[in-house]
């Protein structure tokens, strides 16, 4: 196992959610599909862990192997301790109860009030009207829409909606709270509004929070570690710092790509943007940070020590799991060794440099 | 006042009595079969919904054989109903004719069709939900009554008052097989001895009849409606 596959949990490093070989087939024949293959994760407590792949990559299959709507065709699954695949139906209608689930397209009662809706899973509970009553007021003071109780989903914003749907995933106290594309259905400041409160809700209550999505924009706001799913298996997993900083495998760069405004520059280049015309003996680089280390002036250290001029063409740096990742795409001009030394240093102090454009007439 | 009825509608007021029950038998036998309807309907249409393909008691077996069932009775016109159960109905209500004689055969030819209304009121509801009160533990007996019967009250309201007035139609044929109400009556004088004042009287209560229960219905459906 590679470093980046060590986790130290949050809260002592207990694992709450445990898959091992988990495989799901769908149909017979010649129209079978595996839609996972093989999964073997394991989640702490307290973690925010996220799944990302595109469609059809077998995301919702796989969390739906968690509380057991969709049974393993092999594996195991272990939640909170319990095996989940060998309980009895009742066993494993209690076990759920501890598994609170959202969905992206909230899936709540029109027919109950806001009210009805979180009250709906404290049916059986052993709770008093009254009690329901406060725990239901509680939770959706917790959410942030305390004033909602009396009105019909029908009436309520997407966003709402999806505080309603957290509400009531939470009524029975779960130690998990799954998330299948919670927040696809948003525009991005719902979006963000949503996530925040899933962050808080995870430092409140110290719940466990699996976000399955497909915007590696999700999974940076929030997520601790994360899983990168293509084709039913999870071809890569580990920090998110670490992922985004080198990844392993091109899904996965393909979705930072999507997030990251340093590949703007290719496209640029493609375009023969006048910002990036060069004159002879100058080159581009892309510096990527790759390391959580990289906090010394590295730009105007190796101008001055190399003699060379660096002009900053953009950079985008962004803070991940509190550590700046990205980079900088700038254009170098100087005496071609001293450009070459300046890379190498720059490499040296783990800056990952890539020349994407030169003039000068030897190679890199 | 009477004056003026017994002039437009001289055939009626001279039958009055027996136009009072037949409108008394038709009332008596489109809300016996009515009743019976809707239980044993709702019934099969629950156990066709939740043992269809993929739904929380899949169940091959009782899902193919009511689907067979409900198809074979669609497809037998109701006047041969009517006679083909009269054995059953002697057998059930000790009679086949009169409106208790009525009851067996309506019920036979209302239910396949209330049971495909409710199927298809099931179907309406969105997937999700079943799935989202599966993930919060909740069973099958609470996933019928909580989430498929109380999320279908208004689509299932639609279909009760589609069955009620086909019922009412129904009726108008069981006066075939003796059981009386405003058909058999419309037919007896309106058609037989030409009163056409008897038959024009007979449509206009039937029409007054549909519009109270269609009322009825989309005061049901509006009441438990709460989509924007
Ligand atoms: N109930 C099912 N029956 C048959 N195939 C399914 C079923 N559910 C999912 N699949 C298939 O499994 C694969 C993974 O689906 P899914 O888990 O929904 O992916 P994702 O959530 O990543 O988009 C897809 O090819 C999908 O068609
Ligand atoms: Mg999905």
């Amino acid at each position: 196992m590679s470093p980046k596959n060590t986790w130290d949990f949050k809260v002592g490093g207990i694992t709450v959610i445990e898959l091992v070989h988990v495989s799901k087939d769908f149909g017979k024949g010649r129209q079978e599909v595996h839609a996972v293959k093989d999964v073997s994760l394991s989640i702490g407590k307290g973690e925010i862990f996220g799944i990302i792949g595109f469609s059809g990559a077998g995301k919702s299959t796989l969390v739906r192997c968690i509380n057991l709507l969709e049974r393993p065709t092999s594996g195991s699954v272990t939640v909170d301790g319990q095996q989940m695949m060998q309980l009895s139906a009742k066993g494993l209608r209690q076990a759920r109860k501890r598994i609170g689930m959202i969905f992206q397209h909230f899936n709540l009662m029109p027919s109950r009030t806001v009210f009805g809706n979180v009250a709906y899973p404290l049916r059986g509970s052993g709770l008093k009207s009254r009690e329901i009553a406060d725990k239901v007021q509680g939770l959706l003071e917790l959410v942030g829409i305390g004033d909602k109780a009396g009105v019909y989903p029908g009436q309520l914003s997407g966003g709402q909606k999806q505080r309603v749907a957290i509400a009531r995933a939470l009524a029975n106290d779960p130690s998990v709270l799954l998330c299948d594309e919670a927040t696809s259905a948003l525009d991005p400041q719902t979006t963000k509004a949503i996530l925040r409160l899933l962050k808080q809700l995870n430092e409140k209550l110290g719940i466990t929070v699996v976000v399955i999505t497909h915007e590696m924009a999700v999974v940076k706001e929030i997520c601790n570690r994360v899983a990168v799913m293509e084709h039913g298996q999870v071809v890569e997993q580990g920090e998110v710092f670490s992922i985004f900083a080198a990844p392993e495998q091109t899904v996965t760069r393909n979705f930072i790509r999507t997030t990251s405004n340093l590949r703007k520059i290719d496209e640029l280049i493609a375009a023969d943007s006048p910002i990036t015309a060069l004159n002879p003996g100058e080159i581009i680089v892309r510096l990527s940070y790759i390391q959580k280390n990289v906090s010394e002036p590295l730009i105007s250290t190796v101008s001055r020590k190399f003699h060379i001029t660096m002009n900053i063409i953009y950079a985008d740096i962004e803070i991940v799991q509190d550590a700046p990742v990205g980079g900088t795409v700038a254009i170098i001009s100087g005496e071609q060794e001293q450009i070459e030394s300046a890379m190498k240093y720059l490499r040296e102090k783990n800056v990952c440099v890539e020349v994407i454009k030169s003039e000068y007439a030897g190679k890199e | 006042m009477q004056e003026f009825l017994n002039n437009w509608i001289p055939n009626v007021m001279g039958k009055l009595p027996a136009f009072y029950e037949a409108i008394g038998d038709t009332l008596l036998m489109v809300a016996w079969s009515g009743v019976i309807t809707f239980i044993i309907g709702l019934i099969l249409g629950v156990l066709i919904s939740v043992t269809g393909q993929g739904a929380i008691l899949e169940n091959r077996f009782v899902y193919q054989v009511l689907d067979k069932l409900i198809s074979l009775f669609r497809s037998i016109p109701f006047i041969i109903l009517l006679t083909w159960v009269m054995p059953l109905s002697r057998a059930i209500m000790g009679t086949a004719i009169y409106v208790r004689g009525a009851i067996v055969p309506l019920v036979f030819g209302a239910v396949p069709f209330f049971t495909r209304q409710v199927e298809s009121a099931l179907a309406e509801i969105d997937p999700g939900l079943i799935e989202a009160a599966l993930s919060m533990g909740c069973g099958p007996i609470d996933i019928i009554f909580r989430v498929y019967l109380r999320e279908s009250v208004a689509a299932i309201a639609r279909g009760t008052t589609i069955t009620a007035v086909s019922l009412l139609n129904l009726t108008a044929m069981a006066g075939v097989v003796g059981a009386g109400g405003l058909g058999d009556f419309a037919v007896r004088y309106g058609h037989d001895r030409n009163m056409v004042d008897v038959t024009n009287v007979t449509v206009v209560v039937l029409v007054i009849m549909v519009c109270v229960l269609e009322f009825v219905g989309s005061l049901v459906v509006k009441k438990n409606t709460h989509e924007r």
